[in-house]
């Protein structure tokens, strides 16, 4: 089977963004980029099901700048068959990601779509759920654990009180998180061949879709600072200031 | 102008997050709705009635609706969805999970995880695993939000007298369907729910030595709560986890042991009323956030501090 895995370039996970000197949006110049990282768990996870040998191509899409083929390599490297940037000029929202997805999709049909919970830069967790409204597929959400049986997945997903086990016939969409598995780093030799691997670019305006904004973006701020703490030297002093200065315990 | 909330609940009590986001409606103004769609759920329709401030229950007991599958539950919420102005449901792995499937099936930009309603169009919300807060516009004609809890003080369960309408099951699917659940039993609170949280990470070292934090919850009547680094070392189950991807807490005193305090596990504490940290690293960045930080090796600290207490 199919298997599409849709990915973002975001800024790396290490990085500690701040707003513009204006508060029009964050600070993004000379900041590093990366794959998200839920995405390279998913990219993972498809790359597994093809060494299982219940996939048989494993395809790596993103929806962005040119910019983002960087992200594409990475995936081809970490073992993606090939990969198709749909090249749009602007941000864009997750319903318009999303609706670019299901051209995708509806071009290549995949049995199986595998992408992050959330990106983490917007910290939106929408576009696989999207994704799913859209194609009129079932969602697995928040995945730990996934098993393949004929026409459907068995999904174990992480919800607030434990874990969650459904099935969600194929095609479906899986959104991964943290503990599906621990995603690989690429080899040399698999990043000078994910080069020669073929990536395909597809300008978003030949795909006939409204991806107009929705919201505006009005500022950005720095969240309110904790006010500065003290350090207290001993177990006693710190049960001390927790009954009589901080009165949260009695 | 008026506002459809969308419950959780587990078909026999109403989830307390609930009672945040009605709060979030509360401010945006106009008549308050509340959702139930559930299996046999008819007391979290009495309970829904009782909430302060709810204008009116719609109730959906359809055997449909046990588990909350998303698909089936968003084709539900879309066939009221004409009625509403905003359509809320708090940010848990619930509304999470079913929202964005409604959003786009009404072809709007849902907007995530609201934690301060500006006007009936304008929210802020935390980005960049909340390094930064964005003020967000919305020009949608129907506003699909899921509600940071934390971030609004929960309603009166109590004081209100809401009528309760039933309307049939709609768009019921079968894409999806429920195999089981490992739901986690405790005998202590709830972690969004606990006024204290004391939370163990990578120092703790293994699982059993959880019991040193355990030993601390049962005197303080606490709840338990674990980094990502925990969770991840197979220390304590995933639904222990405090943090950007784990449970958002924002309880009056929040203990943080043996944990250093990388962005993803303050995006989930840092607005906890006061913070203790207890760390044998003084340079650990959870220090810049603590109210009270004792630098000292846990091993001696907690059990002292269980004695003390």
């Amino acid at each position: 089977m199919k298997i599409l895995v849709p990915i973002k370039r975001v800024v790396d996970y290490n990085v500690k963004v701040r707003p513009l000197g204006d508060q029009s949006d964050v600070d993004l110049n000379n900041v590093k980029m990366a794959m998200n990282p839920f995405c390279e768990i998913a990219i993972e996870e498809a790359v597994r099901l093809k060494e299982a040998g219940i996939a048989t191509e494993v395809i790596a899409v993103t929806v962005g700048k040119s910019d983002s083929q960087e992200q594409l390599r990475t995936a081809l490297a970490l073992g993606a068959d090939r990969a198709i940037l749909v090249e749009s000029d602007s941000l864009l929202e997750p319903l318009a990601i999303a609706k670019a997805l299901a051209k995708v999709i509806e071009a290549e049909s995949p049995q199986l779509v595998i992408l992050g919970k959330q990106a983490i830069d917007g910290d939106n967790n929408q576009t696989g759920q999207m994704l799913a409204a859209l194609l009129n597929y079932g969602q697995a959400t928040f995945a730990s654990e996934i098993s393949i049986d004929g026409d459907s997945a068995s999904v174990t997903r992480e919800i607030d009180g434990g874990l969650q086990t459904i099935k969600v016939s194929l095609p479906a969409i899986i959104t991964t998180d943290l503990r599906l598995n621990e995603p690989r780093y690429a080899s040399l030799p698999n990043i000078m061949k994910a080069k020669k691997k073929e990536l395909d670019v597809q300008p978003i305006d030949a795909m006939g879709i409204d991806s107009a904004p929705r919201m505006e973006l009005i500022s950005v701020e720095l969240p309110a600072a904790r006010q500065e703490g003290i350090k207290v030297e001993s177990v006693e002093e710190l049960v001390g200031k927790l009954k009589n200065e901080a009165k949260v315990i009695s | 102008m008026s506002t459809l909330v969308i419950a959780e609940h587990d078909n026999t009590n109403l989830k307390p997050a609930t009672l945040n986001t009605v709060a979030a409606a509360n401010v945006i103004g106009g008549a308050v709705h509340i959702l139930i769609a559930g299996n046999a759920c008819q007391s979290v329709a009495d309970e829904a009635a009782a909430v302060e401030g709810v204008a009116k229950v719609i109730l959906t007991d359809d055997s449909a609706y046990e588990n909350q599958l998303a698909e089936s539950t968003a084709n539900l919420i879309k066939s009221i969805a004409a009625d509403y102005s905003h359509i809320l449901a708090p940010a848990t792995t619930f509304g999470k999970n079913v929202l964005p499937r409604l959003s786009a099936l009404l072809d709007v930009q849902q907007i995530s995880e609201i934690t301060e309603v500006v006007s009936e169009d304008t929210f802020k919300r935390p980005i960049y695993a909340g390094s930064c807060i964005a003020t967000v516009k919305s020009s949608d004609a129907i506003k699909v939000i899921t509600v940071r809890a934390t971030a609004f003080d929960p309603v009166n369960a109590s004081g209100g007298s809401a009528s309760v309408e039933s309307i049939s099951a709609d768009g019921v699917s079968d894409l999806s369907s429920f195999v089981n659940e490992e739901i986690a039993q405790s005998d202590r609170p709830e972690l969004t729910a606990a006024s204290i949280v004391i939370s163990g990470g990578r120092g703790m070292q293994s699982g059993d030595n959880f019991h040193l934090l355990e030993t601390i919850a049962d005197k303080l009547g606490a709840a338990v709560g674990a980094s990502r680094a925990a969770v991840d070392a197979g220390f304590v189950p995933n639904d222990y986890q405090v943090g950007q991807t784990g449970k958002i807490v924002a309880p009056d005193l929040y203990i943080a042991v043996g944990i250093s305090g990388a962005i993803q596990h303050l995006a989930g504490m840092k607005d906890s009323k006061v913070i203790v940290a207890i760390n044998k690293d003084e340079d650990a960045p959870i220090f810049q956030v603590a109210d009270y930080g004792l630098v000292a090796d846990l091993f001696n600290a907690l059990p002292e501090l269980a004695e003390q207490l």
